[in-house]
C-alpha cells in the first residue's frame, strides 16, 4: 500500500520533471530540427514542424558560415564578452567590497546611487554615448562596445556583489588578519572563496548581456565584419522581407547550446553556494 | 616583565568614549580576565590590543615594543572570536593550518606535524577532515582555540569564547581552558561579562565600566575588597547591598546578612530590622528581599540564607537581621570609592 503510494508519488514527480525538461529544451530542439530542414519542408503548413518530412540538408549551415560573416560575429562577440567580463570583475569586486564594508550613511547612499545608474535604459543613453564613442574614435569598432557595456554591467554587478560581501561576517576577515594576513590577502583567501557564487553570477550575467545586447551593437557599428552575433545574424539573414529561417536558427543555436551547457555547470555551483550556509563558523 | 602593557588607552567612536584612559599590565603567563557589563568597552580594549582598532590615544606595548600602528599580523597575537570565525570553506585541518601558511617558511610536513600537535592538545584530531558546519558548538570552540594556538603566539586573546556554549558545556570548557592555559603558560586575556567565568578563570580580574577600569585584582580582592560601589554591586549574585548613612555608604554582601537566630557564637554584630517583601527559594539558598530603614528612607536589601538556616520567614513580617562588623564596607557618598571604616 505504502509502496504503491510511493510509486505514484514518484511517477508524479518524475513526470513533472520530464515535462519541464521538455518544455525548457523544446525551443532548442525546434531550432536544431529547423536548421537542417529544406525550404520545401519548412514552408508547407501541413507538415509536422518537429519531423523531417524531406531529407535533412546542410545547405543553410553552408550559407551561414560561407556567405555571411558569421565566424567574425562569433569572434567579436566572444572577444567583447570576455573583455567586458574581465573589466566588470576588476571594477565591481573592489567597488562592491568597499560599499559592503563602508557602513554608515555614505556607503548606503553611494550604493543606491549606483543602482539608480543601472535603471537608466540604453534606449535613452545610446545617443549621448554615441557622441562619446565618436569623440574617442571608436565608432565602427568592437572596442566601442568593450567600452560601453561595462556601463550596464558594473552597476548591477557591484550591487549584486555588495550583497554577497555584506553576508560575510567581518569576524572572518578580522580572524584572517589576526592569523597573519594583510587585509588584501584576507580578502583574497577568505572573502573571495566565500563569494564565488556571486562572482559566477556576475560572470554569467555580464557575458549574457554582451551576447544579447542589441541597441548599442546596432548603433555604434555599421561595418559587417565588426558586428556581434546579436546584430550580425538578423541583419545578414533577413534580407528585405525574406527570412532565412534555417540559417537564423542555426546562428542562434550554435551560440545558445554551448552556453546553455556551460551555465548548467555553473548553476550547480550557484545552488551549492546558496545552500552552503553556516557562514558563522 | 609585563608582556602586554596598556598606557592611557583611549578609543572614541564619534562622541562615544568606548575606552577611556585604561592602564593595564599583564604579566608573563598570566590569565587576566576583563569583566564588565555589555557596552563597557572590554571588547574594544581587546580589539585595540589585537590591532583591529586604532586607539584614539595611548599606547599598547607587547613584549616591550610599542605596537601602535602595526597591523594585526605583525603583533604576534592570536585571538578567538565570540563567533569563533572559522573559515566555512576550509576543512578543520586547513583552518588550523591557515596561520602557519601566513608565516611561510615551513614545509608541508612540518606544518602537518604542527597542526596535529595543536589538534591533540584539544582532542580534535578526529575532526581534521570535517568542515566547520559539521561541528558542534563545543567542537568549533576547540578548533578555534587550536587555530589560535598553533603558531604559539606571545599573547592569546579570548573574546567571550564560551558564551555560545550551553551551560553544562561551559563549565567543562572553562575547566579545560584553564588547565591548558597553565600547561602552555601562555599570556592570556579573556573578555567576558559573566562573573562566574571571570572568578573561576582569572589569575587577576580587571572590572570595567563605561570605558574605565574600576578595579584590578585577584578574584578574592575584587569580591571581598571591592574598590567602589560599581564593583561591589556588579559582583556577586545578587550584588552588594548599599545603604545610605549620614557620612558614607554602607555596604554588605547578601550572604553576610543573616537572621539573628544564626548569630550564635559570632561577635561584633550590627543589627537591622528587615521588613520582608518577597522570598525566592533557590534550593541551596534562600533569597530574602526586603527593606531596611535608613537615613534615606527605606532601602531595598537582600539577604542570601544558606539552606542550613532553617528559620521560617514570612513575607510582610519584620525580622532582626545582623551583619558582622568585619563584613561591613564603607564607600564615599559622592565618588562611590572605598573609604576607611567609620566608627558606628
Amino acid at each position: 500500500m505504502a509502496s504503491l503510494r510511493q510509486r505514484a508519488k514518484r511517477i508524479v514527480v518524475y513526470g513533472g520533471v520530464a515535462f519541464f525538461c521538455f518544455f525548457s529544451a523544446s525551443p532548442f530542439l525546434w531550432m536544431l530540427i529547423t536548421m537542417f530542414k529544406q525550404d520545401r519542408d519548412l514552408y508547407r503548413a501541413q507538415n509536422n514542424p518537429f519531423l523531417f518530412n524531406d531529407p535533412p540538408t546542410l545547405d543553410h549551415l553552408r550559407l551561414l558560415f560561407l556567405e555571411t560573416n558569421y565566424t567574425a560575429f562569433l569572434r567579436n562577440s566572444v572577444l567583447i564578452g570576455v573583455l567586458v567580463v574581465i573589466i566588470t570583475l576588476i571594477i565591481a569586486i573592489p567597488a562592491g567590497y568597499s560599499l559592503a564594508r563602508l557602513t554608515g550613511r555614505w556607503g548606503e547612499r553611494v550604493g543606491i546611487g549606483i543602482f539608480l545608474v543601472y535603471l537608466v535604459p540604453p534606449t535613452l543613453l545610446f545617443i549621448p554615448l554615441f557622441r562619446v564613442v565618436v569623440a574617442l574614435g571608436l565608432n565602427n569598432s568592437v572596442w566601442s562596445l568593450v567600452l560601453v557595456y561595462p556601463t550596464i554591467s558594473i552597476p548591477f554587478s557591484t550591487w549584486l556583489l555588495m550583497g554577497f560581501f555584506k553576508a560575510i561576517p567581518m569576524d572572518l576577515e578580522e580572524a584572517a588578519m589576526v592569523d597573519g594576513y594583510s587585509r588584501l590577502m584576507a580578502f583574497l583567501k577568505v572573502v573571495m572563496p566565500l563569494s564565488l557564487s556571486g562572482v559566477i553570477a556576475v560572470v554569467v550575467f555580464t557575458f549574457t548581456l554582451t551576447l544579447h545586447e542589441f541597441i548599442y551593437a546596432l548603433t555604434f557599428i555599421s561595418s559587417s565584419a565588426q558586428r556581434t552575433i546579436s546584430v550580425g545574424v538578423p541583419t545578414e539573414l533577413i534580407r528585405g522581407d525574406v527570412f532565412y529561417w534555417q540559417s537564423l536558427m542555426a546562428g542562434a543555436a550554435i551560440v545558445a547550446i554551448p552556453i546553455g551547457i556551460v551555465y548548467t555547470f555553473f548553476l550547480d555551483r550557484l545552488v551549492a553556494g546558496f545552500t552552503m550556509g553556516a557562514v558563522k563558523g | 616583565m609585563a608582556v602586554v602593557e596598556i598606557r592611557g588607552l583611549t578609543k572614541h567612536f564619534g562622541q562615544v568614549k568606548a575606552v577611556d584612559g585604561v592602564d593595564l599590565s599583564i604579566q608573563e603567563g598570566e590569565l587576566l580576565v576583563i569583566l564588565g557589563p555589555s557596552g563597557c568597552g572590554k571588547t574594544t580594549l581587546m580589539r585595540s590590543i589585537a590591532g583591529l582598532e586604532q586607539p584614539t590615544a595611548g599606547e599598547v606595548l607587547i613584549g616591550g615594543r610599542v605596537v601602535n600602528g602595526l597591523p594585526p599580523r605583525a603583533r604576534q597575537v592570536a585571538m578567538v572570536f565570540q563567533s569563533y570565525a572559522l573559515y566555512p570553506h576550509m576543512t578543520v585541518f586547513n583552518n588550523i593550518a591557515f596561520p602557519l601558511k601566513a608565516q611561510g617558511g615551513m614545509t608541508t610536513e612540518a606544518r602537518k606535524e604542527k597542526v596535529e600537535w595543536a589538534a591533540s592538545l584539544l582532542g580534535v584530531e578526529h575532526l581534521l577532515d570535517r568542515k566547520p558546519r559539521q561541528l558542534s558548538g563545543g567542537e568549533r570552540q576547540r578548533v578555534a582555540l587550536c587555530r589560535a594556538l598553533v603558531r604559539e603566539p606571545t599573547v592569546l586573546l579570548l573574546d567571550e569564547p564560551l558564551s555560545n556554549l550551553d551551560a553544562k558545556l561551559r563549565a567543562s570548557a572553562r575547566d579545560e581552558l584553564q588547565r591548558f592555559q597553565r600547561r602552555l603558560g601562555i599570556t592570556t586575556i579573556f573578555v567576558t561579562h559573566d562573573q562566574v567565568e571571570a572568578m573561576g578563570l582569572g589569575d587577576r580580574i580587571a572590572v570595567m565600566n563605561q570605558g574605565k577600569v574600576r578595579q584590578i585584582g585577584t578574584p578574592q580582592e575584587i569580591y571581598h575588597e571591592s574598590g567602589d560601589t560599581f564593583v561591589a554591586t556588579f559582583l556577586g549574585s545578587p550584588g552588594m547591598n548599599l545603604m545610605e548613612r549620614e557620612d558614607c555608604l554602607l555596604g554588605f554582601r547578601p550572604e553576610h546578612f543573616l537572621p539573628q537566630e544564626a548569630a550564635e557564637g559570632r561577635h561584633n554584630l550590627t543589627t537591622f530590622s528587615l521588613k520582608v517583601t518577597r522570598i525566592e527559594y533557590l534550593g541551596a539558598d534562600r533569597l530574602v528581599y526586603g527593606v531596611v530603614d535608613s537615613v534615606a528612607g527605606e532601602t531595598r536589601t537582600v539577604a542570601k540564607l544558606p539552606s542550613t538556616v532553617t528559620l521560617s520567614i514570612e513575607s510582610g513580617e519584620s525580622y532582626p537581621f545582623f551583619v558582622q562588623k568585619q563584613h561591613l564596607r564603607f564607600f564615599d557618598k559622592a565618588t562611590g570609592t572605598r573609604t576607611e571604616p567609620n566608627p558606628l
